[in-house]
């Protein structure tokens, strides 16, 4: 299986900061992968270093075979992107969008069915500055479809979402998937990422800090999770021996005479992974 | 070419809906045309006939609005919402689509300047221009310059919130000061120097001779040294400054 995107040491820094320090990573064709990271975690430079927007500072960046910093319109032809932010024309409507778009390639979707693939039939005829925020981002994406691509960019597609429409983005990127396409999802969702992506990459600060299978970020956090409450206080407990620890504290609390309120174990989710994993440290 | 005629098609559907640039823009300059020619048309104003002295200022005045602070404000516009930046994702070449966007402007602003020429026919009997080539050659040549000139004043603005403030407390002194609604001789002499300067006076000095006195373009050759060495200084700005994305934050 080849690659679709290849980076290696990437670097970017603005104005002495550093954005992005030193990441490597790759995306098999037709894998859904998922950067994920709070906001600030370098999530956007990435995508617009590898979508040609932005130039890099170090290392080696392959997307499609090309280096993004001097693609051709051959290259643009075969990617889509969904920017974080931006909009589009107020006054042309939803398939007028399309249609414009549709011609700046040589192999288009047709419009209409591309209108059907975002859910936005009944809105064909709607000028952009009339849809709601989830239909514009729904436009946002068959913008980036029109033009058939081999691998969609999509950041931050659902920041904004209600649960519904959310899980209704989620579909239409699943059907992505279906038809083969290679994606790099980008979210601060945790639920998405496990969600929609085969692997999944946690950045924090502009580093990997992490990188797997969301089954495999979870088997990593080697605790189990003890949660209660003591005097209205949250208490939580991570251990490597949770029938001892368990014990030990059910034992206390007899002895003692208090109550372990709301008690509860569990084995860690990706959203325990990843928080403990993004949490600032101090120094 | 397919590419470049799709996207002028877009270009022209888009001016047209846009009702803030269609009217201030392109109908403004008409507008003003027949109001200032009933109010004061039949006085002579710099020893010709205040019909024609308008006309002559109306299409310089609508060559800034449309190709200047128009195509400025609309590249402002689409550079911090974010539609340049998502058209360079695309296999559109950045020059088809620059080229496309400067013809439908200077196409718009053509058309513009045939109906002010016709309305002073039609309404106040000013005798159609009779080097035609001339004309066009010298509105083609500071619908160009204005063009550069817009586009590099766009790459100065830093946002959207207030660029039309700006750009219309430029090129409504300057076309003032050029003498477009009225002879420029009324202002002191500071401001007439400034205006003999800017490139707005000499274009329609230029549209004056040709439309008036029917001289030919190579009779004024000094008028177009200044437009093109403006449209060149714009240009180069342009060149150096032009952006696809907004600002950093």
């Amino acid at each position: 299986m080849t690659n679709a995107v290849e980076v290696r040491g990437l670097r970017k820094r603005y104005d002495g900061v550093e954005a992005v320090r030193g990441i490597d990573f790759e995306i098999p064709a037709g894998e859904v992968f998922g950067l994920l990271g709070p906001n600030g975690a370098g999530k956007t430079t990435t995508v617009e270093i590898l979508v040609g927007y932005r130039r890099r500072d170090e290392g080696d960046v392959r997307v499609l075979g090309a280096d993004p910093a001097g693609a051709d319109r051959l290259w643009r032809g075969r990617i889509g992107v969904v920017p974080q932010t931006g909009e589009l024309f107020p006054n042309l409507t939803v398939l007028e969008h399309l249609d414009l778009f549709a011609g700046y390639y040589e192999e288009p979707r047709p419009p209409r069915e591309v209108l059907t693939l975002v859910g936005l039939d009944e809105k064909a005829g709607a000028k952009t500055r009339t849809l709601s925020g989830g239909q514009r981002r729904r436009l946002d994406l068959g913008v980036a479809l029109i033009g058939n691509p081999e691998l969609v960019f999509l950041d931050e597609p659902t920041t904004g979402f209600d649960p519904s429409a959310r899980r209704a983005a989620w579909e239409t990127i699943l059907s992505l998937r279906s038809l083969g396409k290679t994606i790099l999802l980008t979210t601060h969702y945790i639920e998405e990422a496990h969600r929609l992506a085969d692997r999944v990459a946690v950045l924090r600060r502009g580093e990997i800090v992490a990188s797997g299978t969301p089954a495999e970020l979870i088997a990593e956090a080697p605790a189990t999770i003890i949660r209660y409450r003591r005097n209205g206080e949250e208490v939580m407990v991570q251990t490597e021996e949770p029938t001892r620890t368990l014990h030990e504290l059910t034992g206390e609390a007899l002895r003692d005479g208090f109550d372990l309120d709301s008690l509860e174990v569990h084995r860690p989710t990706l959203e325990d992974v990843y928080l403990t994993l993004t949490e600032e440290q101090p120094g | 070419m397919r590419l470049f005629w799709h996207q002028f098609r877009a270009e022209q559907r888009l001016f047209w809906r846009s009702r803030e640039l269609a009217f201030f823009t392109f109908l403004l300059p008409i507008v003003f045309f027949l109001l200032l020619g009933s109010a004061y048309g039949n006085d002579e104003i710099n020893g010709i006939s205040g019909y024609q002295y308008l006309l002559a200022g109306m299409i310089g005045y609508g060559a800034a609005s449309t190709t200047f602070a128009g195509l400025a404000l609309l590249l402002v516009i689409r550079r911090e919402s974010g539609v340049l930046k998502r058209l360079r994702a695309t296999p559109l070449p950045p020059a088809t689509y620059i080229a496309a966007v400067l013809a439908s402007i200077i196409v718009i602003f053509l058309i513009e300047a045939a109906i002010l020429v016709a309305l002073g026919k039609l309404a106040f009997d000013v005798p159609l221009p009779e080097s035609v080539v001339s004309l066009l050659v010298a509105l083609l040549l500071g619908a160009a310059s204005f063009a550069a000139l817009g586009i590099g004043l766009a790459s100065l603005i830093r946002s959207a919130e207030g660029s039309s403030a700006v750009v219309n407390a430029l090129y409504l002194p300057v076309s003032f000061i050029s003498g477009a609604f009225f002879s420029e001789d009324a202002f002191p002499r500071v401001l007439r120097v400034l205006g003999e300067i800017l490139p707005l006076s000499h274009l329609i000095r230029l549209a004056r001779d040709v439309m008036i006195f029917d001289d030919r373009i190579w009779d004024q050759l000094d008028d177009v040294a200044v437009i093109a060495v403006w449209g060149i200084a714009g240009l180069i700005v342009a060149v150096r400054g032009f952006r696809w994305e907004p600002r950093e934050r």
